[in-house]
């Protein structure tokens, strides 16, 4: 029967509907200041997005070690690259479909590629914000639901990505960032999203933590879609035994946890709120079908682009829901079976 | 730690002269061996390596991370064959490497990479992000209340490219006094000539509306460009931009001027009428006949 892992340290009201519910960027702006408290090389860059992206906390705090760009992108990824390669630690914050979409190119070859086989202390050590990814951000549109970034991110080579599930965990997601040698991405969404984690709850680039143990079937998940995916397992607890597993780092995957995971499970969802090619769901099915071949589901967009709509209005017309990993581990289930 | 001292600057042109040449010929070995690469470029811009890194910069070879050196970036990284064999000569790394240009496992990538070789400051290629990238390092050293300055070596063509506008308007607006950028103006791209492609003129109107301070130069004159970096040094208010127009392919006559060289190295042939007439400048220099 599966259960809540009591070491994930989860809040005690998660199958509450008074749950607490905060923007995962308001994590990413405590992170900032905890992580620039920490280390006097800590800087960050806007991309005139200061208040939106919680950089502002940040500029409150440290003015002289924060930098304004205006609507640049491309110039606050090149920038950050040249006061990275005399030590500092820049932190590139706007939405993700600005940064890393519009500046891809910049990030592959002054951060990237030009940290790429650095001797220890000469990394190019440039951090990258994406907020507002997802449809989550709802009534803007498409424009600027950036539903590729993940994808983007990966396939650099060297690129740390991680896609936390609430502030708490995108507070030490982001201080993880500033303290990890190298470039990394950080994704997260516009909407106040439930607070399923504790300081307490473990955190570490390259892990997957298991939240709710389960025998029947794994579902993995990252961002908002681990509540979902949490909330599936709860409503399916009678009918069948799901494992739920947080992977915020995307890259690195963490393999030997998958390995454990599937060879007890014999199949898995993946969900997150991204694209299922190129992203979680890309990347995990690549993982198995070159080492544990399972039946697998992805929950995530198929292949189109967002629009205009609520939060919720747009989860349900895009197949997000706890309703749709509930209809997709039952599938998966009957494809073991057969 | 014992201190770290920057190499000795060589004051005498003829020698600086006679530098440029030695790094003209090296060159057009590296890239007849590579068999790839850009010529015209390279060529154009050897006078204005051999002043940086015989006269301007403040470096040392033998300690290519020295924490208080001038920083030098190259964006346009296509006219590497003309870093590297700066470089060789300056004594980063011996001038028989220069062969391997190009070829499977060597330090000198086709177009340059940090991590692969000490003393490149950053992987370039791309054309329009260099400018940006030495803007934030200007802006870290302040930042860090250092004496170094950094220097941007740009073409022209890039100056189509968005991106070197946003980083001319970040250096302008934070007054990075301690940048200079020297533009390749040699009026040539890959397609054809600057001002057919997406004329760039006024350019230098173009800096100053961007508050920076802009100076043209004769980009084959030794003397011209160090004296126009010493005046860089002395405006505290402003980037400063030295447009160094230069015969592109200069030193090779059927190089000289002709965009078809932009983008192709010399054949084996080719190579050898090209160093016979370098040789030929050579003694000429040695005469003070040139």
């Amino acid at each position: 029967m599966g259960l809540i892992i009591s070491k994930a340290y989860l809040v005690s009201n998660l199958l509450s509907k008074d749950i607490k519910r905060i923007d995962t960027r308001n994590g990413y702006g405590r992170g900032l200041v905890k992580a620039g408290e920490k280390n006097k090389n800590v800087v960050v860059l806007c991309a005139d997005l200061t208040e939106s992206t919680r950089s502002l906390w940040f500029k409150e705090k440290f003015p002289d070690r924060f930098i304004q760009l205006g609507v640049a992108e491309q110039n606050l990824a090149t920038v950050a690259s040249g006061l990275a390669a005399m030590g500092k630690i820049p932190f590139i914050s706007s939405y993700a479909v600005f940064s890393p979409g519009r500046n891809n190119e910049q990030i592959r070859t002054t951060i990237s590629y030009n940290s790429w086989d650095s001797k220890p202390g000469k990394e190019i050590n440039v951090k990258i914000g994406g907020a507002h990814a997802g449809i989550s951000v709802g009534p803007d549109g498409a424009t600027h639901q950036a539903l590729e970034d993940v994808g983007l991110m990966r396939l650099q080579p060297g690129m740390v990505v991680l896609v936390p599930c609430d502030d708490i965990e995108a507070e030490k997601a982001t201080i993880a960032a500033a303290e990890h040698p190298g470039p990394v991405y950080i994704r997260f969404g516009r909407a106040a999203y439930p607070q399923i984690t504790t300081p307490k709850t473990p955190f570490k680039i390259g892990r997957i933590e298991e939240f709710r143990s389960g025998s029947d079937c794994t579902i993995i998940a990252n961002g908002p879609l681990v509540y979902e995916a949490l909330m599936a397992a709860e409503k399916l607890k009678k009918e069948i035994d799901c494992q739920v597993l947080n992977c915020c780092s995307v890259k690195p995957l963490d393999g030997q946890a998958l390995l454990q995971a599937v060879s007890k499970t014999g199949c898995v969802v993946t969900a997150e709120e991204h694209q299922i090619q190129g992203g979680l769901g890309g990347a995990v099915a690549e993982f198995l079908s070159e080492n544990y071949p399972v039946p697998i589901k992805r929950i995530g967009v198929r292949d189109r682009f967002g629009e205009s709509g609520t939060h919720e209005e747009l989860f349900k017309a895009f197949g997000l829901t706890t309703e749709d990993i509930i209809k997709a581990v039952r599938s998966v289930v009957r494809m073991k079976r057969r | 730690m014992k201190s770290i001292k920057p190499i000795a600057k060589i004051a005498d042109i003829k020698k600086l002269k006679l530098i440029a040449n030695q790094i003209r010929q090296d060159i057009i070995t590296s890239l007849v061996s590579a068999g790839s690469g850009h010529s015209a470029g390279p060529l154009g811009m050897a006078d204005v390596f051999t002043a940086l890194y015989f006269r301007v910069l403040n470096h040392n070879p033998h300690y290519p991370f020295w924490s208080e050196r001038d920083i030098f970036v190259l964006s346009n990284g296509h006219i590497c064959p003309g870093l590297y064999a700066t470089m060789a000569n300056a004594g980063y790394f011996p001038r028989s490497e220069l062969k391997t240009l190009r070829h499977f496992g060597t330090r000198l990538q086709g177009h340059p990479h940090r991590t692969a070789l000490p003393g490149l400051e950053t992987t370039s290629g791309p054309l329009g992000s260099g400018l940006s990238q030495a803007s934030g390092m200007a802006y870290a050293l302040i930042m860090d209340k250092k004496k170094s300055r950094v220097y941007c070596m740009m073409s022209d063509g890039e100056q189509e490219a968005g991106n070197t506008w946003e980083g001319a308007m970040f250096a302008g607006r934070n007054k990075l006094h301690n940048l200079t950028a020297i533009m390749d103006r040699n009026n040539i791209q890959i397609d054809g000539h600057t001002e057919d492609i997406m004329p760039l003129e006024p350019i230098a109107d173009k800096y100053r509306a961007f508050n920076w301070h802009v100076i043209d130069v004769d980009g084959n004159n030794i003397h011209a460009i160090i004296d126009a970096c010493d005046e860089a040094k002395t405006i505290f208010e402003k980037p400063t931009l030295i447009i160094a127009h230069n015969i592109p392919g200069k030193g090779v006559s059927f190089m000289e001027n002709e965009y078809e060289w932009h983008g192709k190295p010399p054949t084996a042939e080719q190579g050898k009428i090209a160093l016979a007439e370098l040789k030929v400048w050579r003694e000429n220099i040695i005469r003070n006949r040139d």
